[in-house]
């Protein structure tokens, strides 16, 4: 059970906290002007790095806010 | 009987009963079943799980690979360690052939778990743990010291000095100190079976089995979650063998366990012992148990190693022409035969280095050890004692102190096994491995312990491999021809000891499964003999039967009362979420695919939200309760998740928007009032209000006052008909209810439940997200072109409408369906395949599924909905339903099968 | 049509109405209690300090909470407070906590609203109060770390909850209402080993 560091709580355990996959992915400002294929990669394609990963997460049984975490994937480690 | 005067620890003056593979034999309370046994001079446990050879106890605790017995009383338990089994009066044991059985009644027990923090965990009572619990606790530190035995010690014999004292006070005063700090929490019988991230530990306290009299009010078992700032590993060190023809046999044992016996119980393993070592420990333990009255015999290849009576040669064999199997001689590498009851093995010892490599800790091959030792330290982890591979008491007290040890000579020869048939030289004991099946998994190409290990099986038992893995290792690569330290072992993983699964269930077993969530009426209807239904956590009244009535009767009188009187539902376990803020309306109009920024205050508008790729997610309606405030019914299930939903759109995309959520799903108790006579049954409750059509439309709300309570009402209908939605607060939800029953008894108001208003709703085709979509489905698909706004700019899922996948003709959409008889209900989930009267061979192609299925009051037939390929295009036409073997003839219709022009939402013409 | 008239006041009932014997069967080192028909409102607001005066002490930081004489405030989030009062009825304490407010400074708007009966109160107090606790929270709740003052909005046993050290072995337990009875349960069950 890993501790996880919501920036508003502090540490607490994983279960408390919701993952929300990779940050940084914005929406896209006209949808309407986008191809298919763009529009599809915004949609279903995330990056899957092995290593430092910028993430969402969210603390939902606690405070119910969303922050952005960097973790290793490969060692689990979130960096401080 | 081979109970040794003046040794041991355990209570003499007692005798304890039991019972093993049906003969009664006594013992003392502090014997573990494994010592009483050989204490009686019971020798043969079991045999094996392949070979059926005869086995019995080869270690003295936890890293015995063989004395697996079944337990039969006090509770049947299988597959546990007489080693590790407290012997209490009237136990009832038998010997296992490698398989247990797990018990036919259910375990009455309670287990538990408990959650601790420290600073410092030490694991391992043993001189080092100790050491290293004292400095930690002086040091001011919140301290848990966990030891998998019944006393602290670790493996002390009694006969050392520490201190200038005798090492047993040495402990005793050192565990007093510790008790004295309230800081301090020591947990004896509890072993950390497994270390994870961030310093927790899960550790297995067995509470109870050790007592004559277990209270019922404790656990049995408890398994603490430990989180540490800084865990110190102090888990000892285990003997390994070395591997000789016919090692199986009872009467052959670790030295090392044979001394511990000695010690710990009073029990002398033999009377012609014959001990075979490459180490030098092995030498005291044979002149313990000749001190103790037995005629041992040392034998070791070491030139010069131990005295003059030590033969310098291997042990290549053993014999037994016993009847229980064990062992009556031994044949040495020079020819000699030696007679003897017992042989004591001892090839060197392996740190145990478990709770170190669980969390990626990297273990390093010491080629004068012939074992792993830690590697490179990890942050937040200390191992020491002989878990470091430091065996000498001096170096484990300093290593526990915190100090770095004077350096001691190594001695041990490193052999794996001697020469003799590979066959019949056991590795695993356990998995009945041989030497001769990790040449085959050499021979077939294995290169990798890992493979071997999975090939073989070799230290996949109950023991993982404690006194095996490393010699498989050894001898895998003296067969390959490779260094050990090239080959690496296997990898450690939780847990370290076998956990039962109700310890880790701990109390979360029956009502504490699972959270029931209940609504503030859940007294009334549980009264109501109401029968419920899980929708997820909650508990919601499923249909309330009157005497005789089974479930389609009562659901099609509760469905007539609510089409032709009134009814009443509690919906309270709608998910409501306050929206608050002067961008309220942005926010929901680029969440819901319909517009709501233009509902005036005191309208309710229906809604559909999507995910991004166009697929619905959840519907319900929206009260605009100011300009800047709405307030959002979500799905019962819907409503974490939506919540969920709408907060990350609004934290991470759309910080800029002024809106606040927050979930006011117990705040409110919502009740549907449903039917032509509910607006009487409204009219009655609210006097003062005009529910007249005209005054108060349908899709509109108001607040009001009943009794000084503040109360809302909504023409709100999910079934077609008249009806109000009764809203107020929880605390006066109980009242309210029972207000609008009193109130309602002269129009025979009649509580329904979830079943009926499934199939009100289903008659009207409205969907319920999650049952009749999947995921995978749009509001194009539901027939709710109508819901998606064609003049918003955009809204989440708006672009998806757009791709290919979704504009084909062929995608599954909601339909009704009626069957050709109809009396025949279709079961939900029934595939749907073209009209046939006999299905082609297979694969069949499926056209969709029946989502949905009923048989409806109104109608007098059955009805389905159903999601079928193509399916507006189809109706009008039939299809095939198979049911079991039947080939049932159905007719595809809309999706609103019951009053499809809308005229009863205001009312019966006629009343009022 | 005639109409019954209904002579009874509407009359409040609390989630744990009729839980009162079960608890009062534990002994004193584990006693609980169910406090209920606490006012609740949950305050958004980017300017605390206009909340001050209703509170009557700076609204509380990270893991804390703040007892004024009428109100109390518990800190869900960094920009989010729940107001309770066992003294005020809840359309007062709203009403209070909208005026407060409405002086908020210029920007920094107040979102309120009513959530008392979104949860229900428990007071666990007695020596194994924080024993029957620790079966099934993960926090630290050593004096030290969790004393008189701490708020956490975590998790017990699998209901969510929102934990208050009232003092040594004194703890306030906020619940959501649905999950009362599980809790309740859950907590009598954790009770046993003490009984």
């Amino acid at each position: 059970m890993q501790l996880i560091r919501c920036p508003w709580c502090g540490p607490r355990e994983e279960v408390e906290f919701h993952y929300g996959g990779q940050a940084g992915v914005a929406y896209p400002a006209d949808p309407a002007a986008l191809s298919d294929e763009d529009w599809a990669r915004y949609v279903f394609v995330r990056d899957n790095p092995k290593g430092r990963f910028e993430e969402r997460w969210s603390h939902a049984a606690g405070c119910r806010r969303w922050f952005t975490a960097v973790r290793d994937t490969a060692t689990y480690r979130f960096e401080r | 009987m081979s109970r040794v005067d003046g040794y041991g620890r355990i209570d003499r003056t007692r005798t304890l009963t039991f019972t093993f593979d049906g003969a009664q034999y006594t013992g003392h309370p502090g014997d573990t079943l494994a010592s009483a046994l050989l204490a009686n001079g019971v020798r043969r446990i079991g045999t094996s799980v392949k070979l059926d050879r005869p086995r019995g106890i080869t270690a003295a605790w936890g890293e015995d690979p063989t004395g697996l017995v079944q337990i039969e009383e006090p509770f049947p338990e299988p597959m546990l360690l007489a080693t590790t089994v407290d012997l209490v009066d009237g136990l009832v044991a038998r010997g296992l052939g490698g398989r247990g059985r797990l018990a036919e009644v259910p375990d009455t027990a309670r287990y538990d778990r408990r959650h601790t923090h420290c600073e410092t965990l030490v694991v391992g009572a043993g001189p080092a743990g100790l050491l290293a619990a004292r400095t930690a606790a002086r040091r001011g530190d919140r301290v848990v010291l966990v030891d998998d035995r019944p006393a602290a010690g670790g493996a002390l014999l009694g006969t050392e000095r520490i201190c200038g004292r005798d090492a047993l006070d040495f402990v005793a005063d050192t565990i007093a100190e510790l008790r004295a700090d309230p800081d301090v929490r020591i947990l004896p019988r509890t072993t950390a079976f497994g270390h994870y991230d961030d310093g927790f530990v899960l550790a297995l306290e067995r509470r109870t089995d050790h007592l004559a009299e277990p209270p019922r009010n404790v656990s049995r078992q408890r398994v603490w979650r430990i989180r540490a700032g800084h865990v110190v590993v102090a888990t000892g060190a285990h003997e390994r063998p070395v591997v000789v023809e016919d090692n199986d046999r009872p009467g052959i044992m670790l030295a090392a366990s044979a001394r511990d016996l000695l010690h710990r119980y009073g029990v002398r393993v033999g009377r012609e012992i014959v001990v075979f070592t490459t180490d030098d420990a092995a030498h005291g333990a044979a002149a313990d148990l000749e001190a103790a009255g037995a005629r041992v015999t040392v034998v070791d290849p070491r030139p010069g190693a131990g005295g003059s009576a030590t033969r310098q040669a291997q042990v290549v064999g053993t014999r037994s022409d016993a009847e229980d199997g064990a062992v009556t001689a031994v044949t040495l590498d020079d020819g000699t035969v030696l007679p003897c009851d017992t042989l004591l093995l001892s090839g060197g010892w392996n740190p145990t280095a478990h709770l170190f490599s669980h969390v990626r800790g990297a273990l390093r091959y010491d080629a004068e050890l012939g074992a792993f030792r830690p590697g490179e330290p990890l942050d937040g982890v200390t191992v020491v004692g002989a878990a470091n591979g430091t065996f000498d008491l001096a170096g484990c007290l300093a290593e526990g102190r915190g100090e770095t040890p004077e350096p001691v000579a190594r001695t041990t020869r490193v052999v794996w096994r001697t020469e003799g048939d590979p066959a019949r030289q056991f590795v695993d004991l356990q998995r009945d491995s041989t030497v001769a099946d990790i040449a085959r998994a050499v021979g077939a190409g294995m290169r990798s312990v890992e493979h071997v290990k999975r090939y073989t099986t070799i230290g996949t038992a109950h023991d993982q491999g404690r006194t095996s893995g490393v010699i498989a290792s050894g001898i895998t690569a003296e067969l390959l021809g490779v260094p050990v330290e090239s080959l690496g072992t296997t990898t450690f993983r939780p847990p370290y000891t076998p956990v039962a699964f109700a310890a880790l269930a701990g109390r979360e077993r029956g009502r504490l499964y699972d959270p029931e969530r209940t609504t503030a009426l859940h007294a009334w209807h549980v009264e109501a003999g109401a029968v419920f239904e899980d929708v997820g956590q909650w508990k919601r009244a499923r249909y309330y039967p009157r005497p005789g009535e089974d479930m389609e009767a009562a659901v099609l009188r509760e469905c007539a009362a609510a089409r032709t009187g009134v009814g009443i539902l509690d919906g309270s376990t709608l998910g409501k979420i306050d929206v608050q803020g002067p961008d309220a309306g942005v926010l929901l109009d680029r969440i819901y695919t319909n517009l709501m920024s233009s509902l005036k205050p005191g309208r309710v508008r229906y809604g559909v939200m999507c995910g991004v790729d166009g697929m619905v997610i959840d519907d319900g309606t929206v009260l605009r309760l100011d300009e800047d405030r709405f307030l959002v019914y979500t799905t019962t299930g819907g409503a974490a998740p939506i919540l969920d939903h709408l907060e990350e759109w609004l934290q991470t995309e759309w910080p800029e928007l002024r809106v606040s959520l927050t979930s006011v799903t117990e705040q409110w108790a919502t009740f549907p009032v449903v039917g032509p006579r509910s607006r009487d049954v409204i009219g009655a409750f609210a006097p003062h209000v005009d529910v007249s059509n005209a005054a108060f439309p349908f899709m509109s709300w108001l607040d009001t006052e009943v009794d000084g309570v503040p109360v809302r009402l909504a023409r709100i209908s999910f079934s077609g008909e008249l009806a109000w939605e009764v809203s107020v607060d929880g605390w006066h939800a109980a009242a309210v209810w029972q207000r609008l029953l009193d109130l309602g008894a002269p129009y025979a108001i009649t509580p329904y439940g979830t079943e009926t208003m499934h199939v009100l709703r289903a008659e009207k085709g409205y969907p319920i997200i999650g049952q009749d979509t999947d995921g995978t489905v749009t509001p194009q698909d539901l027939g709710m072109d109508w819901v998606v706004s064609k003049k918003k700019p955009d809204f989440v899922g708006r672009r998806s409408f757009a791709r290919p996948a979704n504009l084909d003709p062929l995608r599954k959409q909601l339909v009704g369906l009626l069957p050709v008889d109809p009396d025949l209900r279709l079961p939900e989930g029934s595939q749907i395949v073209e009209l046939t009267d006999a299905l082609p061979p297979p694969p069949v192609p499926m056209l969709g599924h029946v989502t949905s299925s009923y048989r409806s009051a109104a109608l007098g037939r059955t009805f389905a909905l159903a999601l079928v390929k193509g399916g507006h295009a189809r109706i009008g036409e039939r299809l095939t339903v198979p049911v079991g073997e039947a080939l049932v003839p159905v007719e595809v219709t809309g999706s609103v099968v019951f009053d499809p022009e809308g005229t009863r939402r205001d009312g019966e013409p006629g009343v009022h | 049509m005639e109409s019954p008239v209904s002579t009874e006041t509407l009359r409040p009932t609390g989630a744990l109405d009729g839980w009162a014997g079960r608890f009062a069967e534990l002994p004193d080192s584990v006693a609980l209690l169910a406090e209920p028909f606490h006012a609740m409102v949950d305050v958004r607001t980017a300017d605390p300090a206009a909340l001050e005066g209703l509170v009557g002490a700076p609204l509380p930081g990270p893991n804390a909470w703040t007892g004024g004489e009428r109100v109390t405030a518990i800190r869900l989030g960094p920009d989010e407070w729940l107001l309770t009062s066992p003294f005020l009825a809840p359309p007062e304490l709203e009403a209070a906590a909208r005026a407060a407010g409405a002086a908020a400074l210029p920007g920094a708007r107040v979102a309120v609203a009513d959530v008392s009966a979104q949860r229900t109160t428990v007071r666990l107090r007695g020596a194994h109060a924080r024993d029957v606790l620790e079966t099934g929270c993960a926090i630290d709740l050593h004096p030290r770390s969790f004393g008189a003052g701490s708020a956490a909005v975590t998790l017990l046993g699998q209901a969510g909850v929102v934990l208050l050290g009232l003092g040594p072995s004194d703890y306030r337990v906020l619940v959501r209402s649905s999950f009362a009875a599980y809790l309740a349960e859950w907590l009598l069950d954790a009770a046993r080993e003490f009984r």
